[in-house]
């Protein structure tokens, strides 16, 4: 039985090229920028530019931070190209992840709501 | 791979079965960090069963002196720690450690150092914990540390600085070993054989491994805001400064639900082996026992308040981890079916391993069953913080854990040491033990509902708890007896006993293919599996024996080297945090100590060759 | 013959894996999944605590010490952060360009481009120690309020972090300078490069939360 070390190339069918990876990052930095600029024309120095933006703010800042989020684990990390073990052993605690910080925003929000603070 | 047969005598000084002080400080052999663990897990048992004993005797009658009420505390809440953290946990991993492997036809784990790093990481940490003691500074605010209590308002001393960091050092140790053993079961099965193929207990203990991973670093999480909080003056816990000692029940029990279910999941594994073999049938129903031990570890992280229910949540938190502590009944309930499944038609043996496991059932079920009366929280309301919860947890993790893990010993007992224990006095443990935790644990039920509250070190007389508390007592004694009748069982046979065949129990799995016990590669050549419980496969197709396997000279097999330098790194923990607890004393010296032996350990364990093509053979760069 | 294996090798180059994956590129990945519940649980103070400092100075608003009289300014100061940001993000670009290199036999790459995601690293931790201390400057402690001890333990754990993947970046060059990683070697710094996205997939949930949301 002759040694058999798996090196990454033999899990990654289409390997993606230097030139995707650039482009990701691209991508990546824009999607950076259009957070900032969300920032700005809600709550910064340019608020009000594009109207009332509060309360789309989180939910279009969170998908863009999920996007760049992604991008990152499906490319760089290649997670798109290997097994798809790694996968599911990287978004399963990434799920459990995101119910504990929710569960425990919803659950602090309500007592806080009804604690009396400094005692 | 040459597998010759060689005469025992040969092989009693052939490379690789090392002996000496020397061989076990540097061991990566996964059945010797076993045996570390074993020694480590005996030890703090015995530590946490005095602490049980002393509790008991100054509660055998009322108005009692025989400690004061600040030693009281530090006695229950080390007896909790220990026999959490320091007992069953490292028992549990007495057997992931040496069984694991074996049932799945690997020579040893994915990382052996990283896995020797783990059992002196506990062992370090069970002491820097039990220091405390020789500076009377125990930890005193209850394994569960609740804020803000453990504030440096209310906890000036050194006590809760100890339990913080001693469980901050044992964290380490787990998660270590649960990376180890995920992906020493993903990655080192036999050929054939497929998940669905696996024993249960690998089965329950790859689910556990999934439970540490994702559990422990909130503890740690919740660890460092307390130290940070003790050491550096955040207010995290303290509402004098904005913060909200809730935030650590949540964090703290978000870890500890899971946790219980680590403290379980193995013992359910163990069970799972037992009484198949011991009832000469297969296991009930394999998949629902898959499906429902993942439905528990995933159920499991969603119910946490139920340890929060006098906390004021509100209707729709106390409903909503209401329902599901109830719905996780129900994984449960089918896992106690298939067992008595497993039993029903089947050819009892009763000898002393099974004996354990039918006393687990039965003692489960009642745990169980006052577990999910409470569930209810406007019952819970009535039993928190009485000793109704005592008598809860103590059913299902003593008579659920302890009971499966003593059953695991004495099941697995002659292949790790070759002597098959005495059954007479198996038995007469058992009969003690089984009397003796009801005895114990029973009256609580009744004494808690009554109205004794936990955490007390007295009660006055005529509250209707005089008599049952002195019963529970002298069980806790009966309890002692047992234990001690099983510590003169392994004296004896080691003395005494013959050595034991590969399979004294007609075994359905891997692990009673090789000698009692194994060589250091474990199998001369890796098996291939073609079903689930591939023994009696075997078996069947010899016509229902198979010859006992012959000992080889192993050339040719590779194993990984031994070395020091898990131990160095290992050492680097302590080192650190005692560097932390000393800071103000002693300034970062301590902590710079530390970090660089940490890094000097690391660096010189991820430098030095793993392998080597004979087993001991020392070459460039071993030790 | 000693059959020692090269330190860096796959551990046991005779043992095939049940999945035919890198026991090492396995074990990394669960660690990482262990770590998203570590950063979870931070994240989690630091979103429970927003709002709850009982005390300024505050995030992005203004506020005066009715006991003092001090006018503290909004401590969160974007231009500075974004730029530290880029530079992680950008630092990710790089290791994947190095691995690249490392993949393909391709030794000038493979320095070039690791030498870059170390700049970039070693910048992003200065910009944060500058950050840190401006911030206290501006009156933000650990002990000061909820803001200051949830800001400072959230980011100064991510922080340690990238000082950790920095140094482990710095063995991996100096491994590369010393021609001790081949192509068939390049899963060790796979296993590096994985945790460097991780601190960079980290931050990119921290930057919005911490420093954009409201």
């Amino acid at each position: 039985m002759t040694s058999h070390v798996t090196t990454a190339d033999e899990h990654e069918r289409a390997h993606p090229t230097p030139g995707t990876y650039t482009k990701v990052g691209l991508v990546l930095f824009i999607l950076t920028a259009l957070e900032v600029a969300l920032y700005e024309i809600t709550f910064g120095e340019h608020a009000g530019a594009l109207g009332d933006l509060t309360h789309v703010f989180v939910p279009m800042l969170l998908t863009l931070s999920a996007a760049k989020f992604a991008l990152v684990a499906m490319f760089y990390m290649h997670l798109k190209q290997d097994s798809r073990l790694f996968t599911g052993v990287f978004v399963f605690p990434l799920i459990i992840a995101a119910v504990v910080i929710l569960a425990l925003a919803a659950l602090m929000a309500y007592h806080m709501a009804f604690a009396k603070s400094g005692g | 791979m040459a597998t010759t047969a060689v005469g025992h005598e040969a092989l009693a000084a052939a490379p690789g079965e090392k002996t000496g002080l020397w061989s076990w400080i540097t061991t990566v052999d996964h059945k010797r960090v076993a045996i570390l663990y074993l020694i480590g897990a005996t030890v703090f048992f015995f530590l946490g069963g005095i602490e049980a004993l002393l509790i008991r005797i100054q509660l055998a009658k009322p108005d009692n002196n025989l400690v004061s009420p600040e030693f009281y505390n530090q006695l229950f809440t080390m007896h909790g720690t220990t026999m959490i953290f320091l007992a069953v946990m490292p028992m549990s991993q007495i057997f992931f450690n040496y069984i694991i492997p074996l049932m799945i036809g690997a020579r040893d784990v994915a990382f052996p150092r990283l896995n020797a790093f783990g059992v002196w990481v506990f062992l370090l940490g069970g002491l820097f914990l039990n220091a405390s003691f020789l500076f009377g500074a125990a930890p005193d605010a209850g394994w569960f540390g609740y804020a803000n209590l453990t504030s440096k308002q209310f906890s000036p001393g050194m006590h809760v600085d100890f339990w913080m960091l001693g469980l901050q050092i044992l964290g380490v140790s787990s998660l270590a070993a649960a990376v180890n053993f995920f992906v020493t079961i993903i990655n080192l099965r036999a050929p054939g054989m497929r998940l669905m193929r696996m024993p249960m207990f690998v089965w329950m203990s790859f689910i556990t491994m999934i439970l540490l991973l994702l559990a422990f670093p909130v503890i740690t999480v919740a660890l460092i805001l307390l130290m940070f909080d003790r050491f550096f003056g955040t207010h995290f816990f303290v509402p004098t400064g904005g913060g909200d000692p809730i935030l650590w029940q949540h964090l703290f029990w978000i870890f500890g639900h899971p946790e219980v279910y680590i403290l379980i999941l193995p013992a359910f594994g163990i069970i799972s082996e037992v009484l198949p073999v011991f009832s000469r049938k297969p296991l009930f129903g394999y998949a629902a026992m898959v499906f429902s031990g993942v439905f528990i570890a995933f159920l499991g992280f969603g119910v946490w308040s139920h340890h929060m229910f006098s906390t004021g949540m509100g209707p729709i938190a106390d409903t909503f981890f209401s329902l599901a502590t109830m719905l996780i009944a129900i994984p449960t309930g089918v896992k106690i079916f298939n067992w008595i499944g497993t039993i029903w038609g089947g050819s009892l043996q009763l000898k002393t391993p099974m004996l354990f496991a039918l006393g687990f059932i039965a003692m489960f079920i009642m745990g169980g069953l006052s577990g999910v009366m409470h569930a209810s929280p406007p019952a819970d309301l009535q039993q928190t913080d009485t000793y109704f919860v005592v008598a809860h947890f103590h059913y299902v993790l003593f008579g659920g854990s302890i009971f499966g893990l003593v059953a695991g010993a004495y099941y697995w007992w002659p292949k790790m040491f070759g002597k098959v224990l005495d059954e007479r006095l198996g038995k007469i443990h058992f009969w003690l033990q089984l009397i003796g935790f009801n005895l114990t644990f029973f009256p609580m039920h009744f004494v808690g509902l009554h109205g004794m509250p936990r955490r007390v070190y007295t009660y006055p007389k005529g509250l209707g708890f005089d008599s049952m508390n002195q019963w529970e007592t002298v069980g806790a004694f009966i309890l002692a007896a047992g234990f001690a009748v099983m510590l003169y069982n392994i004296w004896k046979t080691w003395r005494t006993a013959p050595p034991a065949p590969a399979d004294p129990w007609n075994g359905a799995t891997l692990e009673w293919s090789i000698p009692s016990p194994p060589q250091e590669w474990n199998f001369p050549e890796i098996p291939t599996v073609t079903g689930r419980d591939p023994l009696w496969e075997a078996k069947r197709q010899r016509g229902g024996t198979l010859p006992e396997p012959q000992r080889v000279s192993g050339q040719g097999i590779h194993m990984p080297a031994p070395s020091y330098w898990p131990l160095v790194t290992a050492f680097s923990l302590p080192l650190l945090f005692t560097g932390l607890m000393l800071a103000s004393k002693i300034g970062p010296w301590g902590i710079f100590i530390g970090v660089a032996t940490l890094f000097f350990g690391i660096y010189n364990w991820v430098f030095e060759p793993s392998y080597t093509s004979i087993p001991g053979v020392k070459g460039k760069g071993h030790h | 013959m000693t059959d020692i294996a090269h330190p860096l090798a796959a551990p046991n180059p005779h043992l095939e894996t049940s999945t035919g994956l890198d026991s090492r590129k396995l074990a990394i990945w669960t660690f990482l999944g262990s770590e998203c519940m570590f950063f979870a649980s931070l994240i989690s103070t630091y979103v429970v605590f927003r709002g709850r400092s009982l005390v300024g100075p505050f995030p992005h608003t203004p506020w005066t010490d009715p006991a003092t009289g001090r006018v503290y300014e909004p401590i969160i100061e974007i231009p500075l952060v974004t730029v530290g940001t880029a530079l992680l993000l950008f630092s990710s670009l790089f290791i994947v360009l190095a691995l690249y290199g490392a993949q393909k036999g391709n030794r000038k790459m493979l320095l070039g481009w690791l030498a870059a995601t170390i700049m970039c690293g070693m910048f992003f931790v200065g910009m944060q120690v500058y950050e840190f201390t401006h911030f206290v400057h501006k009156g933000l402690t650990l002990q000061r309020n909820m803001f200051g001890a949830s800001f400072f333990t959230l980011t100064g754990f991510h922080g340690t972090h990238v000082t950790i993947g920095v140094i482990w970046l710095l063995t991996m060059f100096v491994l590369a300078l010393r021609k001790q990683l081949p192509a068939e070697n390049a899963v060790n710094l796979e296993m590096a490069a994985l945790y460097w996205h991780f601190v960079d997939v980290v931050w990119i949930i921290i930057f919005p939360v911490v420093y954009l949301m409201q």
